[in-house]
């Protein structure tokens, strides 16, 4: 079990939904409210010390209820390790969840693609627009009703 | 009496740079608002190479994936398939045999070193200097040559599979790669010898692009660009893979100034680390199987499945249903020659993964394009988009 998973079951004692964890990665569900505060204090606690954001990523899980999910792969330099946060978010037909861009900066573009692809908005993003569509594109591809032909 | 007129004010002009431009390396547009000649923003527009990768392998195989992640950063096709069959791996739980990996290791050197040579080429090309584009693709074509020998595919050698390799090395390729691995470093000092003490060459780069180590991190760079703002980070020796921790090498930092010409003379001797792996690896190479013995996994050998009919339904059953990785989800990150690369598997235990997240190098690095541009001179934007060493390709996937 990672060490961030105590500090954040400390500090956060009711955001913590779940914890997953699969060969030797370890995902931490939460809930999505305070998720730019758990962010902030996991990239400036001096043990787990993630200073760094591989990516974000949206996930479609139609039929299911909660739909859609965001995912944060953090990466901490001086423990050389990783840890996934995952937010499922609240509504199925207009999903959105705070930004993170306050905390890292590389979160600008990962959230614009996540909002371009699977059609998840991002509060307090500096600029959220498409990024790999078009800019008049109607429709979210990576969602899962999405087609694959015919468009 | 005329009045006279007020003085007229300067405005801004914005110019558009793309999407076809040769030195934006692709179909890149970059948005450039100039006051004079200075960039007051710059900003991509992206997207132009997009294929929809990451929805086309939710429709496919695992094993049907391979030839899509070829085709991510076409500049080091093979190291995609490594970062992808890792972690269908990590999501079996499997470990591929020793030779196996040292020959995956083998690879993914040789495409690093064709990668910087690339890079080296065409930002040298861009900056007014042609000599290192011809002198480097001299190696490169060696490079391919190798690539084709044990594949057949030059640019896209799809050589790794999910559990191991398609065919063990062909005769002749490790005394091939040898005298490659030999020849090098002379080779390496010609383009040492063009541009490192080019007065030109560091007019353009030094002082150009600056990144300190903090603001690496918060942007996201990784592998060189990082390390050329000396973060002393590389996955290969601090999250080894496949054998990494074998192997004696180290990893170059830049300068304390965190510029373009840093980042070139860590891309300099990475290359020459990279030669160093290689001879470790080709010297070490193990005798065994080049794949798991797992009928879940690799398909059987091609006599057996002619002759018994337990391997004709498992091959049967890959080729159709595909490999079924447990439901859950993983990250693995591996050091591509642009940097981190890393896949967010998540399965359903179906043959189809449920969902490819391609945590992709160069679309993380090329974000910064705004924040280094702000303020310098235009003519620096083409130093440095060469020395983020961007595929758009890789950026849009």
């Amino acid at each position: 079990m990672h060490v961030a998973v105590d500090l954040l079951k400390k500090q956060f004692p009711s955001e913590i939904v779940e914890v997953v964890e699969h060969r030797g990665d370890t995902t931490v569900v939460v809930k999505p409210g305070r998720i730019r505060d758990i962010c902030r204090f996991l990239r400036d606690d001096e043990t787990v010390s993630f200073k760094y954001l591989s990516m974000i990523a949206g996930l479609d899980y139609a039929p299911q209820s909660p739909r859609f999910a965001v995912a944060y792969n953090l990466y901490s330099h001086k423990n050389h390790d990783r840890l996934t946060l995952k937010v499922f978010l609240e509504s199925d037909t207009a999903p959105a969840i705070d930004s993170v861009v306050p905390v890292w900066s590389t979160a600008d573009w990962h959230e614009r693609e996540a909002f371009d692809l699977m059609g998840i908005k991002f509060r307090g993003h500096p600029k959220l627009k498409r990024i790999l569509m078009p800019d008049d594109w109607s429709g979210y591809p990576l969602r899962k009703e999405y087609p694959q032909r015919g468009h | 009496m005329e009045q006279v007129k007020p003085i007229p004010q300067t405005e801004t002009m914005v110019l558009n740079v793309g999407p076809q431009h040769p030195s934006t390396h692709g179909v890149l547009r970059v948005v450039v608002e100039l006051d004079g000649e200075v960039m007051v923003s710059a900003e991509p527009d992206i997207g132009f190479l997009h294929r929809g990768i990451e929805k086309l392998c939710e429709n496919r195989t695992y094993h049907k994936c391979l030839p899509l992640m070829n085709r991510v950063d076409y500049l080091a096709g093979e190291v995609n398939n490594f970062g992808f069959c890792l972690a269908v791996e990590k999501l079996l739980g499997i470990e591929v045999p020793k030779r196996a990996q040292y020959i995956r290791v083998i690879m993914a050197e040789f495409t690093r070193i064709a990668s910087h040579i690339f890079w080296l080429g065409t930002h040298a090309h861009d900056l007014g200097a042609m000599t290192p584009l011809f002198y480097g693709f001299r190696e490169r074509e060696k490079i391919m040559d190798l690539c084709e020998m044990v594949s057949g595919g030059r640019m896209f050698p799809l050589y790794f599979r999910i559990g191991g390799l398609a065919a063990d090395l062909p005769e002749g390729f490790v005394a091939k790669a040898m005298e490659f691995v030999r020849e090098f470093p002379d080779k390496w000092k010609d383009y040492d010898n063009l541009l490192t003490k080019n007065e030109i060459w560091k007019e353009r780069t030094i002082g150009v692009g600056v990144m300190t180590a903090e603001e690496a991190l918060d942007w996201g760079w990784s592998g060189p660009m990082a390390r050329g703002s000396g973060v002393d980070w590389d996955l290969r020796r601090d999250n080894p893979y496949s054998s990494y921790e074998d192997f004696d090498f180290e990893v170059p930092l830049g300068t304390k100034e965190g510029d373009t010409y840093s980042r070139y003379l860590v891309r300099m001797q990475e290359m020459l680390q990279a030669n160093r792996i290689l001879r470790q690896a080709l010297e070490k190479l193990p005798e065994g199987d080049i794949k798991v013995d797992d009928p879940r996994v690799s398909l059987p050998p091609k006599e057996k499945v002619y002759t018994d009919i337990a391997a004709l339904i498992s091959h049967f059953k890959l080729i159709q249903e595909g490999i079924k990785p447990p439901a859950g989800e993983i990250y693995q990150a591996i050091e591509a020659p642009k940097g981190e690369l890393g896949f967010y598997l998540v399965s359903d235990g179906t043959g189809q993964p449920f969902r490819v997240k391609i945590r992709a190098p160069s679309f993380v690095v090329l974000n910064a394009l705004g924040k280094l541009s702000e303020g310098r001179l235009l003519a620096d934007l083409i130093a440095l988009i060469g020395t983020m060493d961007i595929v758009l390709a890789d950026v849009d996937r």
